[in-house]
């Protein structure tokens, strides 16, 4: 790739000296974690038992992960063919950002060693987080094998990446199954607490809001990653990706206004279920207009605008409010509005530590996805395994649809 | 360790559906609790605010020794709560109207009848046992704290500072020592020097309480808090002031913290049975439409082929029509020709 | 009497425990029976 010499030129720029400071300071509080405890770097209390590395590496990494089903649900499952290009960079960002989840997880529960026990030891089925877990543990298995191709071809291997190849439709349909599930259970985690959770926020469509967000947050994210890609990994694109960009930007654009519009409206049903309009008076109550109209409606309104006028750079804006939104959405359901009951005194505000950590890990999930993106075929298709030919039906599908070639005739076995 | 895990799961339910035994003995979907449990009663009007539970409670528990000991009154100055060193604490309410001085409550959990840890649990750390406590195992428990999340009484605390063994703490009632008889009651009861703290069958202490709003009349507000705030505690509480102002939520509602969370749960399973079939479905449709739309594609090209053939055929066959005209006409023309010169011999020999 | 329920969160954990083995049972039979609906189409999904 390069010679020494250039190796050393390049090491010293900023982003490298930026990134190693964010590694150092995350290896140092690392330590902490697991020498002092939790106490000794987090502001969590037994009223907060939960502060941002379930707020936001839990809820916003699940969430902001949506993209990998999405995407490949779009082109698989519903036949849109011209979002093939995107369909692995979004996995990979899902089996990262999945990856990702877990590992902070490992800083969060008291003994990490532990996570397997609900699925290997003794089974809690009456909680909520059991399934929360079992199927983040299973899509977690079901990105891998989705992802392991890009790795396959990459290192050379023909015959195991053709048949997973093969298995695609089956892999797509059972992560929809599990990211509905649990995409829509991260909010039905709070159901249990409604003496504690603010009114506003607190609903029986708790899980519904989580799912439904979590699809426009998912194509937001392909939308903003994709923008991001372009920026520093241009050079990596082929044509067939670079030629459906623009294709995939306003696709996406215009499912994620009427996602994020059908939001706007199923919280509004919320409020009218549970006859809340007075709340909306209070100081909670303009908190929560301010996250629905300035983050919910607002970005559909401008993605509309984007589509009608074909404006690629209005797009990525509305993609990163869409962003931030479901960020502050989960922020408050687990957090700002989470024991409003409590004097602000009590409230929980992280520490420096805890967030050092969360940028530790979001820093650490860019290494990889670069280094991945620059060794693997991501943005472009692998010579040797050339299968789409832009606008015409995909091969690779469907496992189980063969198998019954295997079978004996079904006569033979009639009598 | 995988067959531990497989008969945990048929623990979880699988072995009695395979027997078929329990659908019956679930009968109607109402559940009483377990008969005969025991919990505590206490009474409001009665505490004195001494701490003396606290210190039984930190003794029979083998608890570490607080900052302040046990005598200092002055700590009732602010609110506190439980936390993993206290599994007992009592406040100290003033300035509520209507009453003649401070009034005191001890909290602690409350041994729901339907536990909201319990549900909550991943693992299922937490037994409600037929005693009536709400115990915690340590042996299975992740640390993941979603109990104190689930919680509706802020009751579970958590080990912070411990680094890799931190243990969910809170009260037990005082169950591993009464049954290994260690203890006749709670180490709070027994240390109570007033009889604020009755141990007995919830049963009984229903019935104690309603005997003392009978006893004392205008001593007691009508009401005893757990009988079903949250489904039902094994702990109560009466008293002569509103429980709000000693620090008993009464917006918690009688609903019990399973039932919160079993509707979503049980979307679950639809969601799986239902999905695949959907999205294939889905999958199917638009393959069809792709494959209709080829097979129109196809169509129209052999329509095409078939009637570029037809007209190639059709000129052929007139060309060939032409030229078999032509020829004809050659021919006979030529026959023609020899005639006539045949004709023209044959004058021309005649004369 | 040994199988009976005293309270939902014990009833809770028998239904929902089942549930979850009765949900991998489905998938597998539904995957089965789509092979089994699907076996004589000449035309598959495969092209």
């Amino acid at each position: 790739m390069s010679t020494a010499a250039e190796m050393k030129k390049t090491w010293l720029t900023p982003f490298n000296i930026i990134v190693g400071i964010i590694l150092l300071v995350g290896g140092f509080v690392t330590i902490l974690r697991f020498t002092k405890g939790l106490a000794g770097v987090t502001n969590l209390t037994d009223n907060y038992p939960w502060g941002i590395w379930i707020s936001f590496d839990l809820l916003c990494g699940v969430a902001l992960a949506a993209g990998g089903f999405t995407t490949s649900a779009a082109c698989y499952v519903f036949g849109l063919k011209r979002f093939h290009s995107a369909v692995r960079p979004a996995i990979l960002t899902a089996f990262l950002g999945y990856s990702l989840v877990v590992f902070a997880l490992h800083y969060d529960v008291g003994r990490p060693w532990r996570l397997p026990y609900p699925f290997f030891v003794q089974s809690g089925t009456t909680s909520v987080l059991f399934e929360v877990g079992l199927c983040v543990f299973l899509y977690l298995i079901v990105l891998f094998v989705e992802w392991v191709p890009s790795a396959l071809e990459w290192l050379g291997f023909k015959k195991p990446r053709n048949v997973i190849v093969r298995m695609t439709l089956a892999l797509t349909i059972f992560g929809v199954v599990l990211s509905t599930m649990h995409q829509s259970s991260l909010g039905a985690l709070y159901l249990i607490a409604p003496s504690k959770l603010h009114p506003l926020w607190y609903s029986m469509f708790l899980p519904l809001f989580f799912f439904v967000s979590a699809i426009a947050a998912g194509l937001s994210m392909v939308l903003f990653e994709g923008t991001l890609s372009h920026h520093y990994l241009h050079d990596k694109m082929d044509k067939v990706y670079l030629s459906e960009h623009d294709g995939v930007t306003f696709g996406f654009a215009k499912g994620a206004a009427v996602v994020l519009v059908v939001y706007f409206f199923i919280k509004i049903v919320g409020i009218t279920l549970d006859n809340n309009w007075h709340y909306l008076l209070t100081g909670y109550g303009a908190w929560f207009l301010f996250e629905l109209l300035g983050f919910v409606a607002l970005p559909a309104f401008l993605y509309a605008i984007a589509v009608r006028e074909r404006n690629a750079c209005l797009v990525r804006w509305a993609a990163v409010i869409t962003v931030l939104g479901i960020i502050l959405n989960r922020f408050n359901v687990s957090l700002v509005a989470f024991n409003w009951q409590l004097p602000p005194a009590q409230k929980y505000f992280p520490s420096w530590m805890e967030i050092a950590i969360s940028v530790f890990i979001v820093t650490v999930g860019l290494l990889v996805f670069r280094f991945i993106a620059t060794k693997m075929p991501i943005f472009y298709e692998h010579p040797d395994f050339k299968e789409h030919v832009p606008h015409e039906g995909e091969e690779e599908e469907a496992p189980e649809f063969v198998e019954h070639e295997l079978k004996p005739h079904p006569q033979s076995l009639g009598h | 360790m995988k067959r531990r895990a497989f008969l945990s799961l048929l623990g979880a339910g699988g072995a009695a559906c395979l027997l078929g035994q329990s659908a019956q003995a679930a009968g109607p979907k109402e559940f009483p609790g377990y008969p005969g449990s025991f919990g505590v009663l206490f009474d409001a009007t009665r505490c004195i605010g001494c701490r003396r539970c606290e210190a039984g409670c930190n003794q029979v528990n083998g608890l570490p020794a607080p900052p302040e000991p046990f005598d200092d009154l002055s700590v009732l100055d602010k609110q506190r709560r439980t936390n993993a060193k206290t599994y007992t604490i009592v406040n100290r309410y003033d300035n509520i109207p209507g009453a003649a001085g401070p009034v005191f409550r001890k909290n602690q959990c409350q041994h729901c009848l339907e536990p909201a840890c319990a549900s909550s649990c991943f693992v299922r750390a937490f037994t409600k046992t037929p005693q009536g406590a709400v115990t915690w195992d340590a042996s299975v428990c992740v640390g993941c704290r979603y109990c104190m999340i689930a919680c509706p009484f802020d009751i579970p605390t958590f080990e912070y500072w411990e680094p890799l063994s931190p243990r969910i703490m809170k009260c037990t009632m005082c169950w591993p020592q009464i049954t290994t008889g260690k203890l006749t009651v709670p180490g709070c009861v027994g240390a109570c020097p007033v009889e604020a703290l009755v141990y007995g069958k919830r049963a009984d202490l229903l019935r104690i309480a309603r005997g003392r709003f009978a006893a004392f009349p205008g001593r007691y507000l009508d009401h005893i808090y757990g009988e079903h705030e949250m489904g039902g505690t094994n702990w109560l509480y009466i008293s002569g002031v509103p429980f709000k102002d000693i620090g008993l939520r009464e917006d918690l509602g009688t609903t019990s913290a399973p039932q919160y969370t079993s509707g979503a749960l049980a979307v679950v399973p639809i969601i799986a049975t239902a999905w695949p079939a959907l999205l294939v479905g889905i999958y199917a449709i638009h393959r069809r439409m792709d494959k209709v739309s080829h097979e129109e594609q196809v169509q129209a090209v052999t329509q095409a082929v078939a009637k570029a053939q037809e007209e190639a055929a059709a000129k052929l066959a007139k060309a060939k029509a032409d030229a078999e005209a032509d020829k004809k006409a050659a021919i006979e023309r030529e026959v023609k020709k020899a005639l006539e010169e045949a004709a023209k011999g044959q004058t021309e020999e005649d004369k | 009497m040994e199988n009976a329920f005293y309270t939902l969160h014990d009833f809770f954990v028998f239904t929902k425990g089942s549930a979850y083995i009765l949900m991998g049972v489905i998938l597998l039979g539904i995957l089965g029976f789509w092979l089994f609906i699907t076996g004589r189409d000449e035309e598959t999904f495969i092209k």
